[in-house]
């Protein structure tokens, strides 16, 4: 909760910084975070592929593994693809863009910003912020209506990080190594689906 | 697009081959972290100066909270169904 209240610190420290007009406007325009975008995801490679942990799990659960994340990707596109037409303004590319974060805002927001626009990068922000704390708020909720999956399935790939201990605290004990691997599946699928979907949907 | 799939598999391979370095991950998760840090601030700076996006900001935190929720709605939904039939095949996992 600290390193999220610590990273939104930053995204409003460049957007006050940017209001006040505190540093040349081009900054924000130039090139920069695109070469600081591709320094990240060469990092998140490097990370997959130094991460023997996910590796192990593939190889102990094999097939198993990507179920529950399976109901979170299937559910979270059917669910984005069925609320669009609340929202005129977005199309199925870039809804499932945003959906495709799964919680993880920090990484979809700055993927998407450079992709598409920063107005969809600010919505990836939010609506992924925003899927964490209704998680973090709605868990016990989730498991009286719909099962002990449900809070899981929710916190998308903050299942084993941030929302792990709700998770624990609401679903129970027993559900803390499926949290931990279906936030581990998800938070590999983030940098790869992203950019897919903004570069195969029309 | 094509850049960022093409540096992640690099990374990758690379990865792999350090593996045996024990302060890798410290040292990765220190230059993630910062590398977030400045490309959420460069976000937050261009959105500052951009008076068109500033007034759209309601419309957005609106846009963000529909897709949320359907997104939330949705997993649960299909959880709900799919976990029941993974219990029900399984061996009793419970729930």
């Amino acid at each position: 909760m600290k390193s999220s209240l610590i990273i939104l610190g930053f995204f409003c420290g460049g957007l006050l910084t940017g209001y006040a007009g505190l540093l040349p406007e081009a900054l924000g325009r130039g090139d920069y975070s695109l070469y600081a975008l591709y320094l990240l995801m060469f990092l998140v490679g490097i990370g997959m592929g130094a991460d023997s942990r996910s590796l192990r799990a593939m190889r102990q659960y094999g097939i198993k593994l990507f179920l529950v994340p399976l109901f979170t990707v299937t559910g979270t596109f059917a669910g984005v693809l069925a609320v669009l037409w609340l929202l005129p303004d977005i199309g199925p590319r870039e809804g499932l863009a945003v959906g495709a974060g799964f919680g993880y805002y920090s990484l979809s927001s700055v993927i998407i910003s450079e992709l598409h626009s920063s107005s969809l990068g600010v919505i990836a922000l939010l609506s992924n912020v925003m899927r964490e704390i209704i998680t973090l708020l709605a868990a016990p909720l989730l498991v009286a209506g719909f099962g002990r999956i449900a809070p899981v399935v929710a916190a998308g790939a903050t299942s084993m990080d941030t929302t792990l201990p709700v998770i624990t605290t609401t679903a129970g004990r027993e559900f803390a190594v499926i949290a931990l691997l279906h936030g581990m599946v998800l938070t590999v699928l983030v940098p790869l689906l992203v950019p897919l979907i903004l570069a195969l949907l029309p | 697009m094509l850049n960022i799939l093409i540096l992640m598999a690099t990374g990758t391979v690379l990865g792999i081959l350090l593996r045996k370095r024990q302060d890798l991950p410290r040292r990765l998760d220190r230059a993630m972290t910062w590398s977030i840090y400045l490309l959420l601030f460069l976000l937050g700076l261009s959105i500052g100066t951009d008076q068109d996006i500033l007034l759209q900001l309601p419309e957005l935190g609106y846009s963000a909270l529909v897709i949320s929720l359907g997104g939330i709605a949705g997993s649960v939904a299909v959880a709900r169904f799919g976990w029941r039939l993974l219990s029900g095949k399984g061996k009793g996992k419970g729930s």
